[in-house]
């Protein structure tokens, strides 16, 4: 059966020559947003057991395909490594990568991407059983470690320990599995890596409530959206998809209470998000004018996201901390949609 | 005593059973397992290792085990309570998953019916009998074309279309790996062929084709297929990630197989070129009535470890972001309702791999012997 296959897709290949205009164009001829995302990372990106694909970052993926094509469901989710993505993203096979992918300079710089906001502010942080008795980072001093090889991981907590005049002995892990079986087992004190996956591995553990993370976070890891250099409107996009739902929380509007706000909301912010006034916000984006009433309805706003994915609720139990809104002692800040 | 009194001819006694501890399975034991100390030490140590593993393992992988009614790690516990055994309940909920990838689950009695036909054309081809009948083996060749339109689809017929992304676990599997074995043997026979030719033309090429492809990792050669090949096609055009795995797991595999067969080829004494040259017979006449059953023969285990290398190879494209088993069930003990059930997931796995390669290994241990002709021993 696979002989013919070469034959007839090379073939559509060939005459399917057209020189790409836009991504906004692009997908919207394609009818389906085609977003890079982790092979699995609880509450990011993974698929649940009737195949849905769900988390923080697929949500992303969803809100940008409701602004682009009116439906948060016409999503590819092209499942990803961490060593492939960017080659991926560059190479045009996806049109928006929400991987977990942490904003550094280097990689905004040097790579010919552009990151489109933070839909997550995490760091590395330090997890301890509670019998220790550590309440701090600064205790650790002596402590032996569990810390995967060849991350960025390793290299923060060296430079943390050498700050601090303390020292440590690193206990090398290959997987996050196999960090939490060595910690587990008590061959070594402590685990470190991203604060949200101290708490997903936490969250697996026998008795959760024998562990804790300490407080002090030693690195900024700033995960968000990246695009492709050299098409601003899709940056402006994917920027704004995100943007929108941050701001439909600051304004109290969720994918429940969309329709009663509606068309009598007397607050020109919200009148702007919901499309309902005269400034078209949509079209400046080439977008129609329901592109933000489609997120917040179809995805909700940030909050919802969050609390569905990540939050109290949920087994991962984080905190909002940074990634509370401006107004509540967090750093998300939106800039207005005016 | 009878037989002490019965009287019998010099040289007419019936023969006496042999006595006991010389035949039977005390005998056996006697002879392989405790023969000399140190065999009876490894045979007593042996058994220790087998008493501290097995039963154990059969404890947990099956008394202790919950399969059904839970729907996370935390109920699966709560189930076993103090015995901790297996949580199977991961690949019984996502057991679609693991056999169909994301394929729709309304269109997925496509992919049962093409199993049901793929499994006919594998019989076709391996057994004599089926394979004798022309009829039988037309259809059973071409029934992989029916499943090809069956799985991704074909208005024509009414199926809606499949894109190759749905596409995941044992199917994707099945696909990379048939497909893989099925095209690359015709291919690597012709490069095998060109190989030794006379012709420098054909030498050369595929020598360069071989030696090339050899020397890169299939990892590589899966990272262009997923990305650069992206940069040399026009833009906006949209070459399934599939299709170029396919063709790069082929080719791959083909470089292999036909350095096995040129192996196979060399291994034909001289004679047996001249004898076909000497009965007037053209070169491919001689290649398929002369060298190449002799060639192929002989190459059989070399091909077959070949097949097994590139069917595992398979769980490679999970770096590419295709799903296959390995992928669906790393994605499954990624989320917050399954974390923590590696052990069970690797085991499920290698199992899955296990069936398969092991029952290739069966089949070219049979055709070894069934083609045995008597010339080596």
């Amino acid at each position: 059966m696979k002989k013919l296959l070469p034959i007839a897709v090379s073939l559509a290949a060939l005459t399917a020559m057209n020189v790409s205009a836009s991504t906004l164009e692009d997908v919207q001829a394609r009818g389906v947003l085609k977003c890079g995302v982790s092979t699995g990372l609880a509450g990011f990106a993974a698929p649940n057991d009737s195949g849905q694909w769900e988390g923080l970052d697929v949500d992303l993926c969803r809100a940008v395909a409701a602004a682009v094509l009116g439906d948060s469901e016409k999503v590819e989710y092209v499942p990803l490594t961490s060593k492939v993505r960017f080659e991926v993203l560059k190479s045009g096979e996806i049109d928006v990568l929400s991987r977990v992918t942490t904003w550094t300079f280097t990689r905004d710089a040097s790579l010919g991407l552009n990151f489109a906001g933070v839909n997550y502010y995490d760091g590395q942080g330090f997890m301890v059983p509670k019998a220790l008795g550590v309440t701090s980072a600064k205790d650790l001093d002596g402590a032996s470690i569990c810390i995967q090889t060849g991350t960025t991981t390793e290299l923060n907590a060296a430079e943390y320990f050498k700050l601090n005049g303390m020292t440590y002995e690193p206990v090398p892990v290959e997987t996050s599995a196999e960090g939490r079986s060595n910690y587990i087992a008590g061959r070594c004190d402590v685990y470190t890596t991203d604060a949200s996956a101290l708490a997903a591995q936490r969250s697996v553990f026998e008795d959760p409530t024998a562990h804790v993370v300490l407080p002090e976070i030693i690195s900024k890891e700033p995960l968000g959206p990246v695009v492709r250099h050299g098409d601003d409107q899709w940056l402006d996009i994917v920027k704004w998809s995100h943007n929108v739902m941050l701001n439909a929380e600051e304004l109290n509007i969720t994918s429940k209470n969309l329709d009663e706000r509606g068309a009598n909301d007397k607050d020109p912010a919200a009148q702007g998000l919901l499309g309902t006034n005269e400034a078209k916000l949509g079209a400046m984006l080439g977008l129609d004018k329901k592109w933000a009433y489609n997120i917040i309805k179809q995805v909700g706003n940030y909050s919802e996201s969050f609390e569905r994915n990540v939050g109290k609720e949920t087994a991962l139990k984080l905190d909002r901390g940074l990634n509370a809104l401006w107004t509540n002692g967090g750093i998300q800040y939106a800039p207005p949609l005016k | 005593m009878s037989i002490e009194t019965k009287k019998y001819p010099v040289g007419m006694h019936p023969a006496l059973p042999p006595p006991s501890g010389s035949v039977g399975p005390l005998r056996w034991m006697r002879d392989n397992l405790f023969s000399s100390v140190s065999n009876t030490v490894l045979t007593l140590l042996g058994l220790y290792l087998v008493y501290i593993i097995v039963p154990p393992f059969i404890q947990w992988a099956f008394i202790d085990s919950v399969v059904y009614g839970a729907e996370s790690r935390k109920e699966c516990l709560a189930i076993m309570g103090e015995d901790r055994g297996a949580c199977w309940s991961f690949v019984y909920r996502r057991w679609g998953q693991f056999v169909y990838g994301f394929y729709p689950i309304e269109e997925r009695w496509r992919v049962n019916v093409a199993f049901i036909l793929t499994f006919i054309t594998i019989a076709v081809v391996l057994v004599e009998k089926l394979r004798a009948n022309k009829p039988v083996l037309i259809v059973g060749i071409l029934l992989p074309v029916v499943s090809f339109f069956l799985i991704t689809g074909n208005s024509l017929f009414g199926l809606v279309d499949v894109p190759t992304n749905k596409m995941g676990g044992v199917l994707l599997t099945l696909i990379v790996g048939l497909s893989g074995i099925f095209v690359s043997l015709p291919i690597s026979i012709m490069l095998a062929l060109s190989r030794i030719s006379k012709l420098p033309i054909f030498s050369i090429i595929a020598t360069i084709f071989i030696e090339f492809i050899r020397g890169v990792p299939l990892i590589t050669l899966l990272f262009i297929a997923s990305t650069l090949l992206s940069y040399f096609l026009p833009a906006g055009s949209n070459f399934d990630l599939l299709l170029r795995v396919l063709i790069m797991v082929t080719i791959f595999s083909a470089a292999y197989i036909a350095e096995v067969i040129r192996g196979g080829l060399a291994a034909i004494p001289t004679g047996q070129y001249e004898a076909a040259d000497a009965l007037g017979l053209s070169y491919w006449q001689s290649m398929r009535l002369i060298i190449l059953p002799q060639a192929l023969k002989i190459s059989i285990p070399g091909i077959v470890g070949s097949f097994i290398g590139l069917f595992k190879d398979t769980t490679l494209v999970v770096i590419i972001g295709l799903l296959d088993p390995l992928g669906i069930g790393m994605a499954a003990i990624s989320t917050t309702a399954w974390a923590g059930l590696s052990t069970e997931l690797y085991v499920f796995i290698g199992l899955f791999f296990f069936i398969f390669c092991f029952s290739m290994s069966r089949y070219s241990l049979y055709l070894e012997k069934k083609l045995q002709t008597g010339h080596n021993n």
